[in-house]
């Protein structure tokens, strides 16, 4: 109770425009810069995450990295992808697979859309053993579908649950319209923000209060596409579930195609977790990790702008 | 390269790698461990739950087109008994072939593999969808089971329905498998005695073989010979209700 009853009294919510005042004008900034020296760097304090995004961010943490591994554990059970709602071997998409050459030797070959990659030691084959993705990225680590299965159809009640009521959270308390949806303003600034994210610039103060558009379109794509594809197509591939549903199958285009795009939507999560991680480090670490855990932000307002 | 910038990689390598070796192998400590996999075992009875209440009881698996029947129907599992008592059947073109439906009935009956395909039949060109990842479609036709159910009348206190069949693994540990008896009545719940057109051949279960079209490939019982229904699945086989099952397989496969 006592992190809410703090939050009213004290929030400075990420998506709200900074409020302006004498200490604080609106473009702090630009304004720290015009008086120089004189300026005395400042330390701001922001509640920046709220109790329920906190408890449910640490929550996906384990829960997506087990989703994920199990669920390589699962598709190494037959490595390859299709279209439509048969697998004709001769159809693939992806197929990973072990081939001994003349000498004796095996390697891991993987085919995507016809192109062949050598993958020895990665995907085929690895560590002495012909699997699809390498121990050390499946749970279980050896080859165990039953078991991997388990872990994953557990933990993906959790991860639903989770995600549910944290989507609920957000449209009730308004945190997807103040903080997750981009502006008018944020549209606009696009291009100059995908030139700082490249370039490794971050926005510092008042502007680090606020997510940035691209920080706010990959955090809603995630919420609202990738997520629900994600479990839509995980419930396309149940025979049970398409019985009910049988529009499932159609709006995905066949249970082998639903079992594809599971596939990327899961590999979209890793490529989203990486470049979060990322920018958590590249962006203070320290000062993210403790936002997230207690809520709280800082936010240095300094004399000159933070060196990127 | 700053040095700080540096260290943060570095840090930030460490830290991933650390974090991932504990979590990797904290994972199989508890797969290993005599208590958590029953934990993760809930799960299905949760989603049994589940998509039993959210599925019509009689709602029909997808049936496709002709055009869509795989050109190879892949055979897992055992593709040959191989037991001598089975080679004699094949000899004999499966002529002297019973399936016997007995336990918690009224009336125990058995019939042999010409008198079933005088009973009405049912066709469908359905998709298989095997616990592996893959799907297959073919044509199957059979005898709908609940047809056979009327026959010999269910006592109420039948609840399960188990599936033996003629196939032994490596370790001479014979293979058979179970359903809720309630799923005996749906229309597409068959014994198939023909895919695409042509007698099931050995690979494919023959010369009967269930098909339970709305779970996955490991509860289409192959080169089934009887059918008992049970009020409990616990000592049966290892006791979770099929060969898969009591290999750590769910018996509930709806997903």
């Amino acid at each position: 109770m006592a992190a809410s009853i703090r939050f009213r009294d004290h929030a400075v919510n990420p998506g709200v425009e900074p409020v302006p005042s004498a200490e604080l004008p609106a473009s702090a900034t630009a304004s720290a810069r015009d008086r120089g020296a004189s300026a005395a760097p400042s330390v701001e304090r922001v509640y920046r995450h709220r109790l329920p995004v906190r408890i449910s961010h640490w929550l996906n943490v384990p829960f997506l990295i087990i989703l994920i591994m199990s669920g390589l554990q699962i598709f190494n059970a037959h490595p390859a992808l299709y279209w439509g709602d048969r697998s004709d071997r001769d159809q693939a998409l992806l197929a990973i697979r072990p081939v001994q050459t003349e000498s004796g030797e095996v390697k891991g070959l993987t085919t995507i859309l016809g192109h062949q990659f050598e993958t020895t030691g990665v995907l085929g084959y690895s560590n002495g053993m012909s699997r699809g993705f390498p121990a050390w990225a499946t749970i279980p680590s050896g080859k165990w579908l039953a078991m991997g299965r388990q872990w994953h159809l557990f933990f993906a009640w959790l991860f639903v649950t989770n995600g549910l009521i944290f989507t609920a959270y957000a449209l009730a308390s308004r945190h997807v319209t103040r903080d997750l949806t981009p502006t008018g303003k944020d549209w606009r600034g696009i291009g100059k923000s995908i030139k700082d994210h490249l370039i490794l610039r971050h926005p510092s103060g008042n502007e680090a209060k606020r997510y940035n558009v691209l920080q706010k379109l990959a955090y809603a794509t995630i919420l609202f596409i990738v997520a629900p594809l994600i479990v839509l197509t995980g419930l396309a591939m149940s025979p049970t579930i398409d019985t009910a549903f049988p529009w499932l199958l159609t709006m995905f285009g066949g249970r082998q195609a639903a079992r594809t795009i599971h596939f990327i939507a899961s590999f979209s999560f890793v490529g989203f977790i990486v470049i979060h991680v990322l920018q958590v480090v590249l962006t203070g670490f320290l000062n993210n990790i403790r936002s997230m855990v207690t809520g709280w932000f800082t936010v240095r307002h300094e004399g000159v702008s933070h060196e990127a | 390269m700053k040095p700080e910038r540096m260290e943060r990689r570095q840090f930030l390598k460490g830290t991933l790698g650390a974090a991932g070796m504990v979590a990797l192998s904290g994972c199989d400590n508890l797969t290993q461990s005599s208590w958590f996999p029953g934990i993760l075992g809930k799960a299905e009875r949760l989603t049994e739950t589940v998509q039993r209440a959210i599925t019509p009881r009689d709602a029909l698996a997808k049936e496709y087109r002709a055009a869509d029947i795989s050109k190879n129907f892949p055979a897992n599992g055992n593709t040959d008994p191989g037991t001598e008592e089975y080679a004699e059947h094949v000899a004999q073109g499966f002529s002297d072939w019973t399936l016997e439906v007995v336990g918690l009935v009224q009336t125990p009956r058995s019939w042999s593999l010409a008198a079933l395909k005088e009973l009405p039949t049912r066709t469908q060109i359905t998709r298989h969808d095997c616990v592996e990842g893959w799907s297959a479609i073919g044509k199957w036709t059979g005898v709908p089971i609940g047809d056979l159910m009327h026959q010999v009348e269910p006592l109420p206190s039948a609840r399960y329905a188990v599936f033996y069949c003629a196939d032994v693994d490596d370790e001479g540990v014979a293979y058979y498998e179970s359903m809720a008896l309630a799923d005996c009545y749906h229309p597409q719940t068959i014994l198939a005695y023909e895919l695409n057109d042509a007698p099931l051949d050995i690979p494919h279960g023959a010369p009967l073989r269930l098909r339970f079209e709305r779970q996955l490939g490991y509860k289409q019982a192959k080169y089934v010979t009887r059918i008992e229904l049970v009020d409990s699945l616990a000592g049966i086989g290892g006791g979770k209700g099929g060969y898969w099952e009591d290999q750590g397989y769910e018996w509930y496969a709806g997903i």
